[in-house]
């Protein structure tokens, strides 16, 4: 199994007319044939969208529309931030399952209104400001670069996109390969938190081990780490390294991410730490060692 | 973006707050007329800079016996002589850094007749999704020092986007703060004129503290710290107008004209990354190696040859810089598109200090390709841990 995605996802992309959705859509494509069915656009129904090697995909006017035609139940965002939360929206109103949003620089206040629409709905958000999610040689959702995934066991799960990609590069290289990869994004309001996808990747067999990387800002690791001490108290657990990013970000300023910042004395990076070790986790002190902290764990 | 207690005042005024008269004044000609044009018999000069603990901070140039940033003046003399000591002066606070914050604007109030003083603010709550409000009785001393040893005193009323803020929210809000009679039906108003104010013009915090109960009962807005959210400045043509440059960073303030997120640090390794979370780790793994860096930058997910140029240059006109890091792990990010820029870049500036790329991702050939053809004297890494540790050796010897 794999958590979230699979071969059979069937995906459609809002925003899929631009250069930016072109571009993943196309490397999407060609990823094991995911199930890339259709676009949409507010002008361009009935039109046809072309890749750079000739395959295309029809584009309708809305998502509930192009769900309707082609039993999506998936949807990938690629909208620019003022229009983004819009996007968000229409595919929650359409029924959309999982919605992905790629988009940084959505405006707060607009992720409050739309944290609030998707808690009474039945839809799950990923991100926004997020790279997406992958499980490989299934299928591909959002901006990872595909070439560096493996099938096998290991569950990534971050905060930063880029760190996604060191742990499952380096997941790759030891041998290891991943079971899902899954970038829950930047911002301080989002979707879906880190415990909602341990819960996931507690329950999924083909995970065997998780990597788990956070950074400054909120206690969304802390509450992970307290989730991870609840589930073991049951007798859930699986073996884990984590990795905390911005020990030497100084306070009070925003390290890129919306949501990395360390303010009111709260979001540091030693508390996170000291949270994950007392759950159990081994936290790598290097970011490029999280692929052989994870093979010392597993080695006893 | 940050902006100046008087400038938060007029926006909170527009939407109904209570805000005593004031004037801002730019220069020190203006000081005479603005004390003139207030009743009395009390005037608070205020130091405008972006930075809290003004009233608690000290003058570089003055003497440690002298008063701080926010004075309380008992005549128009006084006001004068206190307008006069601190314009122009360096302030230095809790929350300013050892170096302080030139006061290039005061700002002069009329008095305020002070019964209690309360802490009011709004913020969005990443735990919850929602805009809340953070109420305290113990209002006009540092909210983080009553959070730690009295948390029983700090109220958090998380307000429902679709509704905004009730009648049932803001009754929650005067229970909090112990408003009585007039005070109370001003301070319902006033947390819904707030929260309008919060929402509409995309404020990520707006804190006033004190906010105040006079002797005659009434509330009104004695300090209020407002910022926006940066990402919704779009919308904002009129908040922008209100940027005050002087009070950021230069280097921050070049890279913002790119949309480059760089931020200066003190350190020896200039480190160009892709993505927040990498950039930070980089920082990380330099300090791991024994080296600090220089800034933390995020190239971001959409830059082009033209904004990695002028990453490049921002980077090594920080005097400081003795070696640069370039890390890119391509998802968004093409490792072509970095690796022209860079090259394009080292050309421009005819680099002189040691240059380590990593490249690693989409495009990732192509990159390598373009860099091992430039003829430039680059130190390519394998991975992240090798890229670090080639800097520093190449930086430390």
């Amino acid at each position: 199994m794999s958590i979230l995605i699979n071969k059979d996802t069937k995906i459609i992309v809002q925003g899929l007319t631009g250069k930016t959705g072109t571009f993943h859509t196309e490397q999407a494509l060609a990823y094991h044939g995911t199930q890339m069915l259709a676009g949409t656009h507010p002008k361009k129904g009935g039109q046809q969208w072309t890749s750079a090697d000739g395959q295309s995909l029809p584009l309708f006017t809305t998502v509930a529309e192009a769900k309707d035609a082609t039993g999506a139940n998936a949807s990938v965002i690629y909208v620019p931030p003022a229009g983004a939360a819009a996007a968000i929206e229409e595919a929650i109103d359409a029924g959309i399952d999982l919605i992905t949003c790629i988009t940084e620089g959505v405006p707060v206040q607009d992720m409050v209104r739309v944290k609030e629409k998707l808690d009474k709905s039945k839809s799950r958000l990923i991100g926004p400001n997020c790279p997406g999610l992958m499980t490989p040689d299934e299928c591909k959702i959002g901006i990872m670069p595909p070439s560096i995934f493996r099938k096998g066991s290991v569950g990534v799960l971050s905060r930063s996109g880029t760190l996604t990609y060191e742990a499952v590069y380096q997941t790759s290289m030891a041998g290891l390969g991943q079971s899902s990869a899954v970038g829950i994004g930047g911002d301080p309001v989002k979707g879906t938190e880190f415990i909602d996808v341990l819960e996931m990747f507690l329950a999924d067999d083909q995970t065997e081990s998780i990597i788990m990387i956070g950074e400054i800002g909120g206690s969304a690791e802390e509450d992970a780490a307290q989730f991870l001490i609840d589930e073991a108290k049951k007798g859930r657990s699986k073996p884990m390294v984590g990795f905390i990013a911005g020990r030497t970000s100084p306070p009070g300023r925003t390290m890129g991410h919306a949501g990395a910042v360390i303010s009111g004395g709260k979001g540091g990076a030693d508390e996170k730490i000291a949270a994950l070790e007392d759950a159990g986790v081994r936290v790598s002190p290097s970011p490029a060692k999280l692929g052989v902290t994870l093979v010392d764990v597993l080695n006893g | 973006m940050n902006i100046h207690e008087h400038q938060a005042k007029k926006i909170l005024q527009t939407f109904g707050a209570p805000i005593a008269a004031g004037v801002a004044i730019t220069s020190l000609d203006q000081a005479k007329s603005a004390i003139a044009s207030l009743p009395g018999p009390v005037w608070v000069v205020k130091s405008q800079i972006h930075a809290g603990g003004r009233g608690k901070g000290k003058f570089k140039e003055l003497g440690v016996d002298a008063k701080g940033g926010v004075r309380v003046s008992f005549s128009a003399e006084e006001a004068l002589a206190n307008a006069v000591e601190m314009f122009g002066k360096t302030l230095v606070t809790q929350q300013t850094g050892p170096n302080g914050k030139a006061v290039n604007q005061l700002y002069v109030e009329d008095g305020a007749d002070i019964d209690r003083e309360l802490y009011l603010s709004i913020l969005v709550d990443r735990e919850t999704g929602k805009t809340s409000f953070v109420a305290s009785t113990e209002g006009g001393m540092d909210i983080e020092t009553v959070a730690h040893d009295t948390p029983e005193l700090i109220h958090s009323v998380g307000i429902n986007a679709s509704t905004g803020c009730t009648d049932a929210d803001a009754a929650t809000l005067a229970n909090a703060l112990k408003l009585e009679g007039s005070a109370r039906e001003q301070g319902m108003a006033l947390f819904k004129n707030l929260f309008e104010a919060f929402v509409s013009k995309d404020m990520s915090l707006l804190e006033i503290n004190p906010l105040i109960i006079t002797k005659s009962n009434d509330v009104q807005v004695l300090d209020a710290k407002v910022s926006f959210d940066n990402n919704a400045l779009f919308r904002h043509p009129d908040v922008i107008e209100l940027r005050d440059i002087t009070e950021e960073d230069e280097k921050e303030v070049e890279a913002s004209k790119y949309d480059l997120a760089y931020i200066a640090l003190d350190g020896e390794i200039g480190c160009m990354v892709n993505g927040a979370g990498l950039a930070m780790a980089t920082m990380d793994i330099i300090k791991l190696y024994g080296a600090e860096p220089a800034n933390f930058l995020d190239v971001g997910g959409s830059a082009t040859t033209e904004r990695v140029t002028a990453a490049f240059k921002i980077i090594t006109a920080d005097p400081n810089v003795k070696g640069i890091l370039v890390n890119i792990f391509g998802g968004i990010m093409r490792c072509d598109v970095i690796a022209e820029g860079v090259v394009q870049a080292a050309k421009d500036i005819n680099l002189k200090v040691p240059l380590v790329v990593r490249l690693e991702g989409t495009k990732v050939d192509e990159g390598k390709a373009i860099i091992n053809s430039s003829g430039l004297n680059v130190i390519a890494a394998d991975d992240l841990d090798d890229a670090a540790q080639k800097i520093v050796k190449a930086v430390k010897g």
